[in-house]
């Protein structure tokens, strides 16, 4: 039933495409997700997948062509990183606004300028806001299990949202790991058939697509939207325990490491979270209790949750891999900050900037990160709220 | 007026031709007047008419459907009438 | 079952672009529309990029469209055509759909000789089974008149103004009708509402056709030319009659001009109706008026050289080596 491989997390997402078969995929290359295509193109011309492509002329034009397709009624996927994902940012609010079930790999990246092909969240995290459902993976085998679980979960008729699955720009996606496949059929029934709503292609049911919508009207819209992602967690939660049973993996909103009875921990998303349970699993040898929280459902963000998860606590650094520019913190930062503003006793919370454009996030880091963490824990002081660490100063 | 929770998911509209409910006839400041006995029925003032507001019957002319006419003139002045004479005038909308 | 392009027949069928909608009184546009919807033979589904027609024929709770369509983003009618079309042909080829279908993708000068124009020459050198139909009235129109590449010679639009150092819009209009047909694709063509039957043929000829096809339009804007209410016809047949817009088709590679104007008008008959070209009529904007008579004449005339490159000589036809085969 399962067949363990190395793989590169571009293969594991285009695997997990290829399982999904959707209907129509609308793409175009970008450095480092070019890969998820071209090995996705290769079952297309082999006749693996049913998939008619449209090979755009711009990432623009692949996710208009996305949302034609899905709007006509069938499965649809794509892939892009980094200045890809921002050219077709207007069309990603377009995507979730007329609520069409997309699935988008992510091999997230550092945004120019200046021109940077590496891995960061910048990508992601500048279009935190359009809608979709972000979920972010550590390794090649969370790219594989959150492709699958993504079609599945735009496609629930509860959601009915597009989503895209972010996993670290040539850390996970070109590097080779040992990960499991789930057979095909287990996998495909897993996902089950695609369903419509409202398809263009029902000529016998002619509906009309994008109207204009004024101050009248338009704030409901948003309203209902918003409605709608306060229930996607546990559609998330729902579907995670689907899998677990076909996979034997257990997924959650985060995943929370040695969390329990830690006195400190980190908070930090995508690959650096394992270099970083290395780490902790060194200390807590020395019977040191330090934890880790990995956010996966990073949009509809879990605050109620997280914060129940971090508030018992006595300090927390969060790690960013972006920035936000303007003196401000991290983006994931701001989210854990919100998590635990109302909670009367709640953990000194920090800010490192890491790992951008590539920058390596080594085990010396996260050692840092935890003795700083030890002694805020022990005499309560603070000496910067904000720090990049890896940079040369 | 609608609430959230009545909104369409998505603001798809799954009513085709609901644009009827809106009768456009209220922005007229000219109507326009058809004159059966010049009329040739050639039916000019159907096609080229913006607001499909000539109304038809067994390929025929009838009246003008005045609930959407908002009274641009240009039936009236394609009409090629009869022996020089239109079947089409305009007149000020509220004579 | 094929109607004749009787006006009589045409009144027996099924309306499918309702009135209500929110355009201008007197407006080229929603009569374009009308005609292109009259003479399909086929269940159509439609895309449109942002501009007048997409705003005023869908709001709200309100469509007057009867067919599926779909309005994404301004400058993507092209790129949302070529993903509905494909999945199209992706679910016929599964056996999941048996309609025959057509696929017309709508959109304004702006949305498609600027904005647009990328995406439609993707689509276009794809292939996508599909038309693109422009309603060409010269402007950005819906934001309030502001100048495209379609705008012509010398007129007055909101960003380039008519002043006392600068005359209005100096650069010539493009020529994308000749640029989409320089793709290869299998089929362009100019049309006009005043001369609905060569319109209408153009459309049926289209349809017909299996490849991406390109039809522009001429839809007069009352507002934009500042020109009479009722105008929109009168000056689309003027703009026929003066060569300004000429109806011509190219199939597979070989230009085929389709209505020589029977009494050619100067071009001056044209502009003189609309106020966006009233500072061309005083003596230091002369210039203008020979320099806009001069582009027409010669387009006119290339136009007809080319119509003879194409004619048959001893038999043979001329290559065509942009011509694509579609299959």
């Amino acid at each position: 039933m399962h067949r363990k491989v190395a793989a590169n997390g571009n293969e594991a997402m285009a695997n997990a495409m290829r399982i999904a078969n959707p209907d129509v995929c609308g793409a175009y290359p970008i450095t480092p997700a070019t890969e998820i295509m071209q090995r996705f193109t290769t079952f297309v011309s082999n006749g693996k997948v049913k998939t008619e492509m449209v090979l755009a002329e711009s990432e623009h034009s692949a996710m208009s062509a996305c949302i034609g397709a899905a709007a006509a009624g069938g499965r649809v996927a794509t892939a892009t990183s980094s200045q890809g994902m921002a050219l077709m940012w207007e069309m990603l609010f377009i995507a979730s606004g007329l609520r069409l079930p997309i699935v988008m790999g992510m091999a997230n990246r550092a945004l120019s300028a200046p021109i940077n092909i590496h891995g960061d969240h910048s990508d992601g995290m500048g279009a935190r806001d359009c809608g979709w459902i972000h979920l972010y993976c550590e390794n090649a085998q969370e790219a594989f299990d959150n492709m699958l679980m993504a079609f599945k979960l735009a496609e629930h008729m509860d959601v009915r949202l597009p989503v895209m699955v972010g996993m670290d720009g040539f850390i996970t996606s070109h590097a080779i790991q040992t990960m499991e496949w789930i057979d095909d059929e287990t996998a495909a029934n897993f996902i089950g058939e695609y369903k419509s709503t409202n398809p263009l292609l029902d000529i016998k049911n002619p509906v009309s697509y994008g109207p204009l919508i004024l101050a009248d009207l338009y704030m409901e819209y948003r309203k209902a939207q918003e409605h709608v992602m306060s229930g996607v967690p546990k559609v998330v939660l729902d579907i995670a325990k689907e899998f677990e049973q076909i996979s034997g993996r257990k997924y959650g909103l985060f995943e929370e490491y040695r969390l329990d009875d830690a006195e400190v921990a980190i908070v930090v998303m995508s690959s650096a979270a394992g270099t970083t349970k290395e780490i902790i699993d060194q200390f807590r040898e020395k019977g040191i209790k330090v934890g880790l929280l990995k956010p996966r459902l990073f949009r509809p963000f879990p605050y109620a949750e997280v914060g129940e998860a971090l508030k018992h606590l006595k300090a927390v650094t969060v790690l960013d891999r972006a920035d936000c520019f303007g003196g401000s913190h991290g983006p994931l930062y701001v989210d854990i900050a919100s998590a635990l503003y109302n909670y009367a006793q709640r953990p000194v919370l920090i800010n490192k900037i890491f790992g951008l454009g590539g920058r390596d996030y080594m085990p010396d880091h996260a050692e840092y990160v935890i003795n700083e963490l030890l002694q805020i824990a022990k005499d309560g002081n603070v000496k910067s709220v904000k720090e990049y660490i890896g940079v040369r100063e | 007026m609608k609430t959230w929770k009545e909104v369409p998911p998505g603001a798809v509209i799954t009513e085709p031709g609901s644009s009827r409910k809106f009768k456009t006839g209220s922005w007229r400041a000219f109507r326009p007047k058809w004159i059966p006995e010049n009329c040739i029925q050639c039916l000019f003032c159907w096609i080229y008419c913006p607001d499909m507001s000539v109304k038809v019957k067994d390929g025929k002319r009838t009246e003008f459907d005045y609930d959407y006419c908002k009274g641009c003139g240009i039936c009236a002045l394609e009409c090629p009438g009869k022996k020089g004479n239109k079947a089409i005038v305009m007149e000020e909308e509220g004579e | 079952m094929p109607t004749s392009l009787s006006l009589k027949e045409l009144s027996k069928k099924e309306e499918l672009f309702s009135p209500g909608h929110r355009l201008c009184s007197g407006c080229g546009a929603p009569i374009v529309v009308k005609m292109v919807m009259l003479a399909a033979q086929y269940p159509i589904i439609a895309a449109n990029a942002t501009g007048c027609l997409e705003v005023s024929s869908c709001i709200s709770e309100y469509t007057a469209w009867k067919i599926p369509w779909m309005h994404s983003a301004f400058e993507n009618a092209a790129a949302t055509m070529s993903g509905i079309e494909t999945m199209y042909r992706s679910l016929k080829k599964q056996g999941k759909i048996s309609d025959e279908i057509k696929f017309i993708a709508f959109g304004g000068d702006g949305g498609t000789y600027d904005i647009g124009f990328q995406s439609l020459s993707g689509a276009m050198e794809r292939g996508h089974d599909m038309t693109y139909i422009c309603y060409d009235n010269g402007a950005y129109m819906n934001t309030g008149i502001q100048r495209s590449s379609a705008t012509p010679f010398g007129a007055d639009t909101t960003t380039c103004p008519a002043g006392s150092k600068c005359p209005g819009k100096l650069q010539q209009r493009k020529d994308l009708t000749k640029i989409i047909a320089a793709h290869g694709v299998p089929y362009v063509a100019q049309a006009s509402p005043s001369h609905w039957p060569d319109l209408m043929k153009k459309v049926r000829k289209a349809l017909e056709i299996k490849g991406p096809k390109f039809l522009n339009i001429i839809a007069p804007c009352n507002r934009g030319w500042r020109s009479q209410t009722n105008d929109a016809i009168r000056l689309s047949r003027l703009a026929v009659d003066t060569n300004y817009w000429p109806l011509f088709e190219i199939e597979n590679g070989v230009t085929r001009i389709t209505h020589t104007p029977k009494d050619k008008k100067e071009l001056m008959r044209f502009l003189k109706p609309q106020g966006r070209f009233k500072h061309m009529f005083t003596s230091e904007n002369e210039w203008m008026l020979t320099a806009a008579q001069e582009h027409v004449d010669a387009y006119w005339e290339r136009l007809q050289r080319e119509q003879e490159c194409f004619a048959p000589q001893n038999g043979t036809r001329l290559p065509n080596p942009e011509h694509l085969n579609w299959q």
